[in-house]
């Protein structure tokens, strides 16, 4: 059905989107240095999220191994900071695990270039390989959902023991600058903070452009019934490579804007309890909805850091019962509430019935 | 019957499951533009021979030739979708979160690439087709409707259109007419009778009186083997058929009216 008519919920819809993008872009003219950093931060957050709603709202496939891609992204990035700001020197951590040469491939993240396309690349390729031997032995649902989880298992502990490539525990820290200019000023902050939206925006009107295609409807033909769409021809497997590569990328670009707005990536921030927060944000937010999985990740990051603020114990349990409550009232997330608003004239699609999503 | 016309043909297939021989030795020959019935009692290895067609079960031994030369045993699902045979489930599989008209969209038939499908755009030609087939279903007003919230036999007839947009060579339906109510069988028979005139069927059914309105050859199984061909006059006659097909059923339903 092709049929676009300017109904009253398409214009509001439209005005409400072009006020979020002017209100976002001008944020810099009425938010603190220190908040407009943390937006920018949130904004990176939220290009992850459009990743995994693509896989998980779209296709149904949970994975919880997204703290991965996105920290290849990160330390992809992060290594290009660390080698610009040691000069030519060895990184800090190297001279104390007793490292004399720069290891073979560090070298080539001298360039900001080659960072910035491997901080795609490498988490991409991953998720092409272990999707490739996942998908193609149709191995689904939990399964595939625990095998995530032991991604993140291996690649934590491969960093955390590798203390001379990695920086170990530690991580990635001390930068100076980034493409000559010092990370820490305001104007380079606001600079990235503008890049960041400009990136957002770009992975958004991507993932619509998915979502809205004929492919889009696959995936989520793929997540109602695979069987079924099997025995249409389409094979699931490739479709599902495809979004598993395509979520592993964004969260790798995630990766890299965080580690430039925050200054520091470390297993920790790659590992488990991140991992799930990510898919906690969508959650939330509401599956299935771009919009909702992008907004959930802003504002539970929001509420997050403002809470963290006061009572820096209690936000834990707060996100958990958050959570519950979304889980059991609100399938759809936050998003599904706006839908139950009644719009003047609004085009009629049968029942508002709900969606059955594959649970896991 | 010259090897021209025949258009799908099971060798000898066996199939075993866990030691369970659910078919033995099966032969089946249909013929282009064949409407065949596949009948027997529960547990014959009717559905099972479809599932060997389709691909969805391996045979341990045997052959499935397509067209006369295109072994399906060694293809994969989709594969053999796309060579030409569409399958029909026992329960009505359609895709519940996309609307009847989207599930018509990703059925039609057409390039099944990711990057076709990333690309493809609805023509002038594709949206009159899908409206034709929403017409012959009988679903023309629920277009914009979610699949999910259709009635039991609207995703029946959903998923028909459905298969017939996809443009098979070879249909294989698994008991159409299940659980309809008698208004919704006798349209379902309607469709299957403008379905069968341009391609060759195969349909697996319980209800007898549905089958008798089709003057076509039935094919009866027993215990994983064949059993009786020939048209449904001559295998209502047959005393084997009728010791396990027919006869056990009345000896079932004395039963249950006994117990009552």
């Amino acid at each position: 059905m092709r049929e676009r008519s300017w109904t009253a919920q398409r214009i509001y819809m439209l005005i409400g989107y072009a006020a979020a993008a002017a209100a976002l872009f001008c944020a810099p003219l009425y938010l603190s240095d220190f908040r407009l950093n943390l937006l920018a931060k949130f904004l990176a957050f939220a290009i992850v999220a459009l990743g995994l709603d693509l896989i998980w709202g779209y296709t149904g496939i949970l994975s919880l191994g997204h703290g991965v891609f996105f920290g290849l992204g990160a330390y992809a990035m992060a290594m290009y900071l660390k080698l610009e700001a040691s000069g030519d020197k060895l990184p800090d951590f190297m001279g104390w695990s007793g490292l004399a040469n720069l290891p073979w491939f560090w070298k080539p993240f001298e360039s900001f270039w080659f960072a910035a396309a491997a901080g795609i690349a490498i988490p991409a390729l991953l998720a092409l390989v272990l999707g490739f031997f996942t998908f193609r032995n149709r191995i689904k649902g939990v399964y595939f959902t625990i095998l995530t989880q032991a991604l993140v298992i291996i690649t934590t502990t491969l960093f955390i023991g590798q203390q001379a490539l990695t920086g170990g525990t530690n991580g990635l820290t001390g930068f100076t600058t980034v493409l000559g200019y010092p990370i820490g000023s305001p104007d380079t902050k606001r600079m990235l903070f503008w890049v960041t939206g400009a990136v957002l925006l770009a992975v958004y009107l991507m993932c619509r452009y998915i979502v809205g295609s004929r492919l889009g409807k696959v995936l989520r033909a793929i997540r109602d019934g695979e069987n079924r769409a099997r025995f249409i021809g389409y094979n699931p497997a490739s479709y599902q490579i495809f979004v598993f590569v395509v979520s592993a990328a964004l969260a790798g670009i995630g990766g890299m804007l965080f580690v430039l707005h925050v200054g520091i990536i470390s297993p920790s921030m790659m590992a488990i309890v991140p991992s799930i927060e990510m898919v906690l944000w969508v959650a939330i937010g509401g599956r299935g909805t771009l919009i909702g999985a992008a907004a959930g990740a802003v504002l539970l990051n929001y509420a997050k850091s403002s809470f963290s603020e006061s009572y820096p114990d209690a936000w834990l349990f707060f996100l958990g019962g958050l959570f519950v409550v979304v889980v059991v009232f609100l399938p759809k997330g936050a998003v599904g509430l706006l839908g139950k608003i009644k719009w003047p004239k609004r085009r009629r699609t049968g029942h508002e019935q709900q969606v059955r999503h594959s649970a896991v | 019957m010259s090897s021209k016309s025949v258009i799908l043909q099971c060798k000898e297939v066996s199939v075993e499951f866990d030691g369970f021989k659910a078919v033995t030795g099966m032969n089946l020959e249909l013929a282009r533009g064949e409407l065949r019935f596949l009948i027997g009692p529960n547990g014959a290895g009717k559905t099972t021979v479809l599932d060997v067609i389709c691909g969805k079960v391996k045979p341990v031994s045997g052959k499935v030739l397509f067209q006369g030369k295109t072994e399906l045993t060694r293809r994969k699902e989709h594969q053999i979708a796309e060579l030409g045979v569409g399958r029909k489930f026992q329960a009505p599989s359609i895709f519940p979160s996309l609307t009847v008209m989207e599930n018509l969209e990703i059925s039609m038939r057409q390039q099944r690439g990711l990057l076709a499908a990333l690309r493809a755009r609805m023509t002038r030609e594709d949206e009159q087709r899908l409206k034709d087939q929403l017409q012959m279903i009988g679903l023309e007003r629920k277009g914009a409707w979610r699949a999910g919230g259709l009635s039991h036999g609207e995703k029946q007839w959903l998923e028909i259109g459905m298969l017939l947009l996809q443009e098979p060579q070879v249909l294989l339906l698994d008991e159409p007419v299940a659980g309809m109510t008698d208004k919704e069988t006798h349209k379902t028979g309607e469709l299957l009778r403008q379905i069968a005139a341009k391609r060759s069927v195969v349909v697996v059914e319980h209800d007898m009186e549905f089958v008798r309105n089709f003057a076509s050859k039935v094919t009866v199984m027993h215990e994983g083997r064949l059993l009786r061909e020939g048209t449904m006059e001559e295998v209502q006659r047959d005393a084997r058929v009728a010791e396990v097909y027919l006869g056990k059923r009345r000896v079932e339903l004395d039963v249950s009216r006994s117990t009552a």
